[in-house]
């Protein structure tokens, strides 16, 4: 509901988008159906980005089912069945640039370079993940189906 | 507690006031009711180390700082001691009220700050380097003298100052893009992986944090949060750092002071 009326108000029609160094993508509605690599992702690869603290930093804030991950966040909903909730446009979107659907949420943008304020010299310039890495973690994500 | 507040909690504050329409009763008071020092978040050893000064390491840099009062140090060969006198009379809630206004420049000055004037100005000496042991430790000195005393830095003349220190909590930073208020405001008490997100109060600095193994500044804890965010962390003693030091001591107004505390 809240996040149809979002979408319904947004002045940006879905449209492309394309930043200085990273890969243009479609957005439809809440969901990036398309890709944005021509391989696709691989679950293996992405589990291991989401369990990894320095690079997919998910479990800071997220719970999930990674068993072996002690000290996950309690400071966002716990990624278990995130697979059945959306498909994988829609989980796209929410890692490339969830501020699109809720401006106001703590998750970073995973995918995207521009309005950002006083980034750190390493930092700069680079999403938090590539779009390799994104796919893969999509590929991760729809695996969870319960 | 004043009769309102209590009242309110016992009813959920914020939602509470809203809903019966108290409007006298504004978020920022009914958030003040419920304010939590990091103290209150610490496993009981933690809080016992805090508590017990032969156990406490901070304590080891207070001594080294009461050295240091009474040494005789620069050109003009004198000891802080031998102007300001009996410290536990003279640096009695100097740190609750710091960052303070200072004349000179008609800006705030914090308490690092302001020894290290006197170091130039009364003594003739260099100033510190900061987060050097000779810093630290006459600085948890001094605040040491303002143990338990309630923090009150509420300059008239620092409002502007104030003011522009908690547009920078409220701003957005780094290649993750989260503002300070969005973790210890909105999401204070839920854990950040292993960690429970404090309300962060600067009541406790300088302290010993265990993960440092040693004693660190409170704008070095702020730059801490900054690189964890991803962004370029504030110079320390810049402008962006005294004024947030200020508004985070606003915030904190009338909690007990509590250096050298100790944290995880
Ligand atoms: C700084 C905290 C934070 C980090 C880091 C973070 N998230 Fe999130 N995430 C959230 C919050 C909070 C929500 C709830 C929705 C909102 O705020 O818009 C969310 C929502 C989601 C959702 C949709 C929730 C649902 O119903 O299933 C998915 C999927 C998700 N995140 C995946 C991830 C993945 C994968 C990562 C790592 C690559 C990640 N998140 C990193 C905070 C975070
Ligand atoms: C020659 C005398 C002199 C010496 C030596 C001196 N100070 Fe001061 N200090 C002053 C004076 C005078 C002030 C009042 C402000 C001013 O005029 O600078 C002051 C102010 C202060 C304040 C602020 C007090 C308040 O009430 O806000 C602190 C803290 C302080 N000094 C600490 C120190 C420390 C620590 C040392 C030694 C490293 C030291 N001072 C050495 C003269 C001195
Ligand atoms: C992603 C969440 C997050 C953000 C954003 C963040 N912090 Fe923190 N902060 C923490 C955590 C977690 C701790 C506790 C330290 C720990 O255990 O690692 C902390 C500790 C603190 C403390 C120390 C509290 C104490 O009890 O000693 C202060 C003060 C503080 N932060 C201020 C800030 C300021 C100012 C900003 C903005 C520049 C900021 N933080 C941004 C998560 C955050």
């Amino acid at each position: 509901m809240a996040l149809a009326l979002l979408l319904g108000a947004s002045a940006t029609p879905p449209g492309a988008v394309a930043e200085a160094g990273l890969r243009p993508y479609v957005v439809e509605g809440d969901a990036i159906p398309a890709p944005l690599t021509g391989t696709p992702g691989d679950a293996g690869r992405g589990r291991a980005v989401v369990a990894d603290r320095q690079r997919g930093l998910c479990l800071l804030c997220h719970a999930g089912p990674l068993p072996e991950e002690r000290f996950q966040g309690t400071l966002a909903p716990d990624l278990a069945g995130a697979g059945a909730r959306w498909s994988e446009g829609q989980l796209r979107l929410r890692l490339v640039d969830g501020r699109r659907l809720n401006p106001d949420t703590i998750m970073p943008s995973y995918y995207r370079v521009d309005g950002l304020t006083r980034v750190g010299p390493g930092w700069r310039g680079k999403p938090v993940l590539t779009a390799e890495e994104i796919e893969d973690v999509v590929a991760f994500l729809a695996t969870l189906r319960d | 507690m004043r009769g309102p507040e209590r009242f309110l909690r016992r009813f959920g504050a914020g939602v509470a006031a809203a809903a019966l329409g108290l409007s006298f009763v504004g978020a920022d008071e009914a958030r003040r009711t419920e304010r939590r020092s990091g103290f209150d978040d610490m496993s009981r050893e933690t809080q016992a180390m805090q508590r017990d000064d032969t156990a406490n390491p901070g304590m080891l840099w207070v001594q080294e700082g009461e050295a240091l009062w009474n040494r005789k140090e620069g050109t003009a060969a004198r000891a802080c001691a031998e102007c300001h006198g009996d410290a536990a009379a003279s640096m009695r809630g100097v740190a609750a009220r710091h960052p303070a206004f200072d004349p000179a420049t008609e800006q705030p000055i914090g308490l690092e700050g302001r020894i290290n004037r006197c170091r130039q100005v009364h003594q003739g000496a260099d100033a510190f380097a900061w987060e050097s042991q000779d810093l630290l430790a006459v600085t948890v000195f001094v605040a040491h003298q303002s143990r338990g005393m309630p923090v009150a830095a509420e300059d008239p003349r620092l409002a502007p100052f104030r003011e522009n220190g908690r547009r920078l909590f409220g701003e957005r930073l780094g290649q993750l893009d989260l503002s300070c208020a969005q973790c210890h405001d909105d999401n204070a008490g839920k854990r950040l992986a292993g960690s429970v997100v404090p309300q962060g109060h600067p009541t406790g600095y300088p302290l010993y944090r265990l993960e440092w193994q040693g004693l660190g500044s409170l704008q070095r804890r702020l730059r801490n949060c900054m690189a964890g965010v991803r962004s370029e962390p504030h110079a320390y003693g810049s402008a962006a750092l005294v004024e947030l030091e200020l508004f985070l001591m606003s915030r904190a107004g009338g909690m007990a002071l509590e250096a050298p505390a100790v944290r995880p």
